[in-house]
């Protein structure tokens, strides 16, 4: 008879907030989600280095924007990863679980670096229309594969994206040794060492690799343009619908799998042309640690920024500040780098649990 | 003759890193839990089942004492299956208890595993002098010891007969393939398993049935990833004989246990032979060999399969094949 | 322990935000009787029923299970009482066996020997006298082999109390008979049972009592023996007057929309529609009867280029000289050929509408296309969706406010304002009042019958048949997916119009 003498209320009770959440509280709590997980940060460096937690910050800041260099190193690579995040958010504000921004990425740099082997002697604004063109169409083709199954047979896209990746990382692997620059070296090095063809110009001065004026601008387009892409166009408002309930989509007389295989395709295109950045734009080599993660990386930015482009800028920037950094205090420490992948992980760990209590609100028994 | 021995052989020993990965992942999927994060778990169980038994051993050079290899294999195996397990609770606490979605905060636990156990690994590596300089002797003679000798089973001169191909491995492997069956009989024919299965089919059946969701989702989902775990001990012990290498080899397999997952269309004993079938698509280059830019091209061959498979089971939509129903999708009683 | 109350519940109230439930509900099940729970869509039977089942748990007060105060915080903690609900939608697990699904989470001693279970599975279906299959899997059954799994399944837990949320809903006469037989069995091995149904002639039928809910409220409960179908509508609805529904004559009324012997298969192979032929005038509305599941659905689905058909006629009639096949189009050809048709989907925010849109977004699922080159034109759906706002007085912040959080009746105010804002010449609606309070349900006959004045072809599919009776002029009656009669719904009679939608030509199938 023991459980007809529970009388008691649970202890917590968990219930979805019906009437929302103000945006100002709910980036309020994800904020402290954020200020948690750099204190917990700091008690993980300060357990590992046994130094001052601030100090340890410090030279993080130094490293990411300690000199003019490496500011634009860092505002490069957070212009890529965000070219990323962007490609992404389309395909996931149609409830697409596109994880095959890797793979994506790859086949775009694969045919950047192509043309930059096989045509150096091209016009320099051929060669970059060329490229630009070659890679959009790779990742779109790429991106699309999966979209077309999902349409016709409903093939689960979370799978099917992932192994899409490896199949590109293996064709990486293959075209760096069908590059490599001494045999058995399996390394590409870099393209065009002399004559930079291909390489994307500095913005500010002659040269090449002084400021990356270009990168910020033609992402910060991108971003404007997939921002308002989805929210002031007809095909934005399909995506919306489609990822909100194909029921409806059908009935308000969308083409659900057209749209599905559209955005795909537009989706793998922008992380193509994000492969043409990292491999014209940014490293001028080619190699299967080109996209390096990035691509899961930006499907958490992504996320967190809730399709936002311009959130997803401040992730980004926060990201690869956290990596940097990182890589700073590696070496004045004589650590190693990948204690920023530790840090990423436990601000990503906070960040995302703080969506809990943006969606729901927790009731404790005795409390109204 | 001897080619194709050789070739099997290392498709055992390969086969058996993503066999230990994806059966846990298959406990988890099967509970609902798409954890994409079982590279970072491996990486975790590798990173901790080298640690533990280095330290041990530094303690008993110190002692000037022989470490026992019993000893070694136990703190070995304890430290794997907890480290990996801890990785899987941060996921269940986050996907069950939070509801963070489960790509996202698998994906999470990747990049954290990863970043753990190459931080380690590295100061690791610094602190025994340099890469490669990490031993755990003792622990790896343990782990690598065949399990029978090769006179009792009648092998041939040079040791290359099918004693050789079937019980030249350290005892993990024959542990691999006790886990396939297992959990096959643990899923197919007990109660426990039915439920499990239920939970990841339709959590809002299996509440009404008064099954207690979020507990079944937590076990499998830790208990999955301390197997997981043992996939990345595997690897260290007995694939890159007991050192470190910061070269991402894990995350690549920790993948490919995902991929086989799917291949084996979540079932553990598919996932027995798919283990091994991906080891030979993995080293098929040597046999027939291919060499240089090819082989690349050959490594294709496990996800282009498992990419046909999925398209086939998709097409075919026989319920029995397909993905558990509720899998990646958070559950909350309230919104029935 | 000799208690006569198998259940108590006292002063039970169930909030969801701010809408209340269930209020102060006080309501008793004795041993050994079966007990009608009787309501309107909406009165709050389910929730109720549902916090037996630990599915909700009580914001306030007291259930007693045998006399003793429990605490159902979760279904086992249901079962464990002895409780056990067959929900409307059945929880059954696809890929598993019927005997599998039977003792899913049970914990017996033991391994999972099948062939004991399968045994135990037959001892209990010759008991009651069940049809079943133990090694049938789920998604091989009907949906009535469906709900006897979920029957045996609570016996098989030893429930000694049963909970049934209208089981008849989805059953063929015959089935519903076979189900009663098998309850009065149960009731003769001394279980409670609690059936939750809006049907008069089954509570009649088949209870010992009748317990009536209306808006959350208890109002009370007779035997049924002195229970007639008009003192329960009374109760029910709470007068014993007519609904008092205006109904202008049709005017001018000509052909829109010609069905002819349409034929619809679902994806399983059965027939969903079969040989259907009606016409539907402009000026006047024509109701479709039927109990649920009669083809209701696919008949709307199907004129509206949404769901397959396998042979048949659907011609849209703009005007004397003209017709339109519209079968084989999709929403978008249907709409780019001109065809005026707005359609009021049964599944509100899963089809008609984006929940997580504002009222203003929502506006544009129709007119989104109607942007300059490839970009949105905001200002008419705002302009819109602010008329709606205003002249249905719909409940809402802003127009920007997700739809989703509003409640049922603003819900469909705000979709059947947009359907009708397109300005069709036809225009059908499924279960437009469902869930929506009186206030709001007379407003949507207004509309609809502002629209008929207009010369639309307007068509109801309802399921209240006083309503039907009074708001229509002609009523398309289906059964299983045929037309079972085409009625004056002046002239008809509710026995008339129900015999119909039970009792398919019984005379022909004979034949």
């Amino acid at each position: 008879m023991s459980t007809l003498e529970r009388k008691k209320d649970p202890f917590i009770r968990i219930s979805k907030r019906s009437e929302g959440m103000s945006a100002g509280k709910a980036w309020g709590i994800r904020v402290i989600g954020l200020i948690l997980a750099l204190i917990v940060s700091a008690i993980v460096i300060f357990v590992i280095v046994r130094m001052n937690p601030m100090d340890v910050y410090a030279s993080m800041w130094k490293g990411a924007f300690g000199t003019t260099k490496r500011s634009w190193i860092t505002v490069r690579d957070t212009m890529t990863l965000l070219c990323i995040a962007c490609a992404l958010a389309p395909a996931f504000a149609m409830r697409f679980w596109n994880i095959g921004a890797e793979g994506q990425v790859l086949v775009g740099g694969i045919v950047t670096a192509a043309c930059m082997i096989y045509f150096p002697e091209m016009p320099t604004a051929l060669l970059f229309l060329v490229m630009i063109v070659s890679s959009l169409a790779a990742g779109a083709i790429w991106g699309l594969i999966p979209g077309f199954f999902k349409a016709k047979w409903g093939t689960n896209e979370t799978l099917f994206t992932l192994m899409m990746n490896y199949i590109a990382i293996q064709l990486t692997a293959f075209f760096v040794s069908l590059w490599e620059n001494r045999p058995n070296s399996r390394k590409v090095g870099i393209i065009n060492q002399n004559s930079k063809e291909g390489w994307l110009p500095n913005m500010f001065s002659e040269g090449y690799n002084n400021d990356f004026g270009w990168n910020v601008l033609i992402v910060l387009v991108i971003a404007t343009v997939v921002f308002f892409y989805l929210r002031e166009t007809k095909q934005g408002y399909e995506i919306s619908v489609v990822g909100d309930s194909e029921n409806t989509a059908r009935y308000a007389g969308i083409r659900v799998s057209r749209v599905y295989v559209r955005t795909m395709a537009i989706s793998g295109a922008i992380c193509g042309f994000a492969g043409f950045l990292a491999v014209s734009g940014s490293s001028h080599t080619i190699s299967t640690s080109t996209s390096g993660g990035q691509g899961f990386t930006a499907i958490i930015i992504a996320w967190l920024s809730r399709m936002n482009t311009y959130i997803m800028l401040v992730f980004t920037l926060l990201i690869v500040f956290l990596d940097k950094g990182a890589t700073q205090i590696a070496s004045e420490f004589n650590l190693n780098e990948y204690c920023s992948e530790i840090i990423t992980g436990i601000i990503l760990f906070f960040v995302l649990g703080a969506e809990f209590f943006v969606d729901y609100r927790v009731k404790f028994r005795g409390s109204k | 003759m001897t080619q194709l021995l050789t070739l099997l052989h290392s498709s055992i020993v390969f086969g058996t890193v993503i066999m230990f990965g994806a059966l846990g992942e298959i406990i988890s999927e099967k509970a609902g839990n798409l954890n994409l994060g079982v590279p970072g778990i491996m990486y975790l169980g590798a990173i901790a089942g080298l640690c533990g038994p280095y330290f041990y051993e530094l303690s008993c050079a110190e002692a000037g004492t022989t470490p026992s290899g019993a000893v070694c294999i136990l703190i070995s195996i304890v430290c794997a299956f907890a480290a990996s397990a801890l990785g899987g609770l941060i996921y269940s606490f986050l996907t069950i208890t939070l509801r963070t979605n489960q790509n996202v905060t698998g994906l999470t636990l990747t990049i954290f595993g990863g970043g753990v156990a190459n931080f380690f690994g590295g100061s690791l590596n610094v602190f025994a002098g340099g890469v490669g300089q990490v031993k755990a002797t003792a622990t790896t003679a343990a782990f690598t010891k065949y399990s029978f000798t090769l006179s009792a089973l009648g092998a041939n001169a040079d040791g290359k007969g099918i004693g050789y191909l079937l019980f030249q491995h350290g005892f993990l492997t024959y542990v691999a393939v006790i886990f396939a069956v297992l959990i096959h009989l643990f899923l197919m024919k007990t109660r426990t398993g039915l439920n499990l299965r239920a939970v990841g089919e339709n959590p809002g059946t299996a509440d009404a049935a008064g099954i207690n969701v979020a507990r079944y989702k937590y076990l499998a989902t830790c208990i999955g990833a301390g197997i997981s775990g043992l996939g990345g001990l595997y690897y260290t012990m007995n694939y890159i004989g007991g050192t470190w290498a910061n070269d991402g080899t894990i995350e690549a397999l920790g993948w490919l246990a995902v991929a086989l997952v799917i291949f084996a269309t979540w079932r553990s004993l598919n996932a027995l032979w798919g283990a091994y079938v991906f080891g030979i698509f993995y080293w098929m280059y040597q046999y027939i060999g291919v060499s240089g830019r090819a082989i690349e091209l050959f490594k294709m061959l496990p996800y282009l399969v498992t990419l046909a498979l999925l398209i086939t089971v998709s097409m075919r939509r026989r319920k029995e094949d397909q993905p558990p129903a509720h899998l990646g999708l958070p559950y909350f009683r309230e919104e029935r | 322990m000799d208690n006569v109350n198998a259940i108590e519940m006292r002063n039970i109230t169930k909030r969801f935000g701010n809408v209340v439930a269930n209020n102060g509900i006080n309501m008793v099940l004795r041993k050994g009787e079966i007990l009608s729970l009787l309501g309107e869509n909406g009165s709050g039977k389910t929730t109720l029923m549902n916090m037996l089942a630990g599915i909700y748990y009580p914001d306030d007060g007291q259930i007693y299970v045998d006399g003793n105060p429990v605490s159902i915080r979760s279904p086992k903690d249901s079962f464990l009482n002895g409780i056990g609900m067959i929900h409307q939608h059945y929880k059954l697990v696809d890929v598993f066996t019927a005997a599998e699904n039977i003792v899913l989470g049970l914990e017996e001693e033991g391994k999972l020997d099948r062939k004991v279970i399968a045994e135990k599975v037959r001892e209990i279906a010759e008991r009651y006298g069940f049809d079943i299959d133990p090694n049938q899997k789920v998604y091989d059954m009907s949906v009535s082999q469906k709900q006897t799994v979920e029957i045996v399944k609570v016996l098989y837990r030893g429930a000694n109390i049963l909970i049934l949320d209208e089981p008849t809903a989805v059953l063929t006469p015959q089935e519903t008979d076979k189900l009663f037989a098998v309850m009065r069995n149960m009731r003769a091995d001394g279980k409670a049972l609690i059936i939750i149904t809006h049907k008069l002639h089954e509570v009649l039928s088949v209870s010992d009592r009748v317990a009536v809910l209306r808006k959350g409220e208890y109002i009370g409960d007779v035997p049924t023996a002195e229970a007639t179908q008009q003192s329960l509508t009374d109760m029910m609805v709470g007068r014993a007057t007519t609904l008092n529904i205006n109904r202008p004559d049709p005017v001018n009324p000509h052909p829109v929309l010609e069905i002819k012997n349409l034929t619809c298969v679902d994806k399983d192979g059965v027939k969903r529609l079969d040989d259907v032929t009606f016409t539907a005038m402009g000026g006047e509305v024509l109701g479709i009867a039927g109990v649920a599941g009669s083809g209701q659905r696919e008949l709307l689905e199907t004129i509206a280029g949404l769901y397959p058909a396998v042979s048949g006629e659907v011609l849209y009639r703009p005007d004397e000289s003209t017709s339109i096949s519209l079968l084989g189009m999709d929403p978008l050809e249907i709409r780019k050929n001109g065809v005026a048709m707005s359609f009021v989907p049964e599944d509100r925010l899963g089809m008609g509408l984006v929940g997580s849109f504002g009222m203003s977004a929502n506006m544009m699922l129709r007119s989104w296309r109607k942007g300059f080159g490839p970009f949105l034109n905001h200002k008419d759906p705002n302009e819109l969706a602010k008329s709606i706002w205003e002249n249905l007085e719909v409940v809402t912040p802003s127009i920007n406010y997700p739809v989703r959080r509003l409640s049922g009746g603003n819900v469909q105010k705000v979709l059947v304002g947009r359907e009708i804002a397109a300005k069709p010449k036809l225009l059908m609606t499924a279960y437009a009042v469902r869930g929506l309070d009186i206030n709001t349900s007379y407003t949507i006959y207004n509309l609809l019958t502002d629209q008929k004045l207009k010369g639309v072809a307007v068509v109801y599919v309802g399921e209240d048949l006083d309503v039907l009776l009074e708001l229509c002029d002609r009523i398309v009656v289906l059964c299983g997916g045929q037309v079972s009669g085409v009625v004056d719904a002046r002239t008809t009679t509710r026995e008339e119009v129900g015999l119909l939608m039970t009792q398919f030509r019984k005379e022909e199938a004979a034949v």
